[in-house]
């Protein structure tokens, strides 16, 4: 039984009286200890999926059918206490915005301990000695005297470390991390993925990874599920994902990032239109109006999932490569 | 840290001495001779002569200043020119715990209605408790202070005799019939203070609920009482404090009114009928006064901000 089953999630925004859906069918599931990156541009629902897992969907969203099986327990059916209850210690969340996700006004030793105080029911001492041991596992220099300061007085990388030893504070299970580097450094970026997965995997801890940019899942991920205009498009492993992208979706996206094993000469292609605005209703595959390979079909009807060789693909026309055309080698 | 506070202190001590100075003169400027008030049609031009000469009022308008300046640095302030010529520094020292209880006691009650009113509107926006509670905010708003005294007086001592309607009882005689005499006017005066802290509440605090770090303290999934007591109103009282500063002066310009519904002899009064007699001395001190607190309680509030932010602490 996986850590995480999401099935069939549907998100839905009541927006001046009108319900529109923003995430459609969404299916994926976690293990423990391993790393499911979820790639998308933004408005396509990713963020949105993770929030719905924790149960942080704001004012005027909410979850309008699936499932959420997390350890065996369907949380879309949880109450509000009790699904605060699961927040923090089994399922935490690390965010994008480093500079403004953590609290001005409150010492990092606060921010860290609070959870542990009410969630394992540590005294005082003992959870600064554990914040201690955690600000030391994020490479945290000096961790006793980073306690007493506070978040102005830390830059962002390091701020990114501290909100992945709060996300880490009450041994959960489940970490979902929302483009966690998309706001740092280029150089800090690399850094603070891989200590995320080592981390993740050292614990045993399940990793939903969200981000935009499908160049840099490849070497943390196991999994990889590309989302766009709120559907899953494609699911694979990391591997299976690279060696031959079947949606067209996915192509784009590989051949619209700079790689090191194309000479330089070649241009990049970038996909063509701009990502649909996620209120607007678009008939059938929605990424149609913007795909080289659409027939009349692919406007009328949506492509179900289904599953080819190792992929989970929702289109019409996949692409199938036989392994000597693969477009790289994983 | 300490060089602030010095420096803050002496432009503050700066600004009384430009409040003071400006009253000096201004009240020179205004018609009216307070002898001949006092003399009336008793005394002829001799009698007035000599009166103001007595008083020091014949000399130079600088030379008047630069006494009574030199006076106040010892901290003489004169003495009222009246009667048994009482010093202006007893009459301030016995109105100051007048009108401070009464606009602390205000100041409490105001806080106390408006921070949970504030916190009950911006957590449930658009429902029922929300408009409630901006009706009467708007409400208390609206009510000029010594309208509502009159009100309040009207209804809980002349109708249902609860409470008295005029006078003051020090502290130390007895902390229930002090609270007895300040509540009424503490009240009036505390609405529209408290009403501006109440929406100024509600405004900040609905900003910081939807802001980043509330949605990282909303995933360690902490009870809501830590939510809105250890996150919300820390980041949410900063722009509130501010304010409150401000509004502090509200509250003492409430109380020169209301003192005189309540027939309280506190500093508003005080200086009211120092206005009205044309009693230089007096009003040239109670001012001085009030200008300190003014300044004080606003200095008071800039260095509370380095005591909530972090991010203004100041080495």
């Amino acid at each position: 039984m996986p850590l995480l089953a999401v099935e069939n999630l549907a998100i839905d925004v009541e927006r001046d009286g009108q319900t529109h859906r923003l995430v459609h069918d969404a299916s994926f599931s976690v293990e423990r200890g391993e790393t499911l990156a979820i790639v998308g541009e933004s408005g396509s629902g990713k963020s949105l999926s993770a929030l719905a897992v924790i149960g942080l969907l704001s004012e005027g969203l909410g979850i309008a059918g699936g499932s959420i099986t997390f350890d065996g327990r369907d949380i879309t059916k949880l109450d509000e206490q009790a699904h605060n209850a699961l927040r923090g210690s089994e399922i935490s969340m690390i965010f994008q915005e480093p500079m403004t996700s953590l609290n001005p006004v409150r010492s990092i030793g606060h921010q860290i301990t609070e959870g542990m105080r009410l969630k394992l029911g540590l005294s005082r001492r003992a959870a600064k000695a554990r914040a201690i041991d955690l600000l030391e596992e994020v490479g945290i220099s000096d961790p006793a005297q980073r306690l007493k300061q506070y978040p102005h007085q830390l830059s962002g990388g390091m701020r990114q470390r501290v909100m992945i030893a709060i996300a880490l504070a009450c041994k959960p299970s489940l970490i979902l991390a929302d483009e966690p580097t998309t706001a740092l450094d280029v150089t800090i970026q690399a850094q603070i993925l891989s200590l995320t997965s080592r981390i993740c995997r050292d614990h045993g801890v399940g990793l939903v990874l969200i981000t935009h940019n499908l160049g840099i899942v490849a070497r943390y991920a196991q999994n990889v599920a590309v989302m766009y205009g709120g559907r899953i498009v494609e699911q694979a492993t990391a591997a299976e994902l690279y060696r031959a992208p079947m949606h067209h979706y996915t192509r784009g996206l590989l051949s619209s990032v700079p790689r090191l094993d194309i000479p330089r000469n070649v241009p990049l292609s970038p996909i063509a239109g701009a990502p649909p605005d996620p209120l607007q209703v678009v008939p059938g595959c929605r990424f149609h109006p913007r795909c080289a390979a659409a027939t009349e079909r692919c406007g009328q009807e949506v492509p179900a999932p289904h599953h080819h060789g190792g992929h989970q693909v929702a289109c019409w026309h996949p692409v199938i490569e036989r392994p000597e055309h693969a477009m790289v080698q994983a | 840290m300490a060089s602030y506070i010095l420096r803050r202190f002496i432009g503050s001590v700066v600004v009384m001495w430009a409040v003071a100075t400006l009253v000096f003169f201004m009240l020179r400027l205004v018609p009216g001779d307070p002898i001949a008030a006092m003399l009336a049609d008793a005394g002829g031009p001799e009698e007035m002569e000599a009166m103001h000469r007595r008083l020091g009022l014949d000399r130079a308008l600088v030379v008047q200043y630069g006494i009574w300046f030199w006076n106040m640095l010892q901290g003489d302030l004169g003495s009222s020119i009246y009667g048994s010529r009482i010093p202006v520094t007893q009459i301030i020292v016995e109105a100051i715990p007048r009108t401070l209880s009464l606009s602390l006691l205000a100041f409490v009650i105001a806080m106390v209605i408006a921070v949970p009113a504030g916190i009950l509107s911006a957590t449930r926006r658009n429902t029922l408790t929300d408009n409630t509670v901006s009706f009467f905010a708007f409400l208390g708003l609206s009510m000029p202070d010594f309208w509502l005294a009159i009100l309040l007086i009207i209804v809980f001592a002349a109708n249902l005799q609860w409470l008295p309607a005029i006078g003051y009882t020090p502290i130390d005689e007895g902390l229930w019939e002090w609270f007895r005499h300040l509540i009424l006017p503490a009240i009036a005066i505390g609405t529209a203070f408290s009403a501006i802290i109440a929406r100024m509440i509600r405004s900040s605090l609905l900003e910081v609920l939807s802001s980043d770090y509330m949605r990282t303290a909303r995933s360690k999934g902490l009870t809501p009482w830590m939510l809105m007591w250890g996150h919300a109103l820390p980041n949410a009282m900063i722009p509130v404090i501010t304010v409150m500063g401000i509004a502090f002066a509200l509250l003492i310009s409430g109380a020169v009114v209301v003192e005189n519904v309540f027939a309280i002899k506190g500093l508003g009064r005080v200086l009211i009928e120092g206005i009205l007699n044309r009693d230089y001395p007096v009003v040239q001190g109670a001012v001085l006064v009030v200008s300190a607190i003014f300044v004080f309680s606003n200095l008071l509030v800039d260095l509370l901000y380095g005591v909530i932010d972090p991010r203004i602490r100041l080495h």
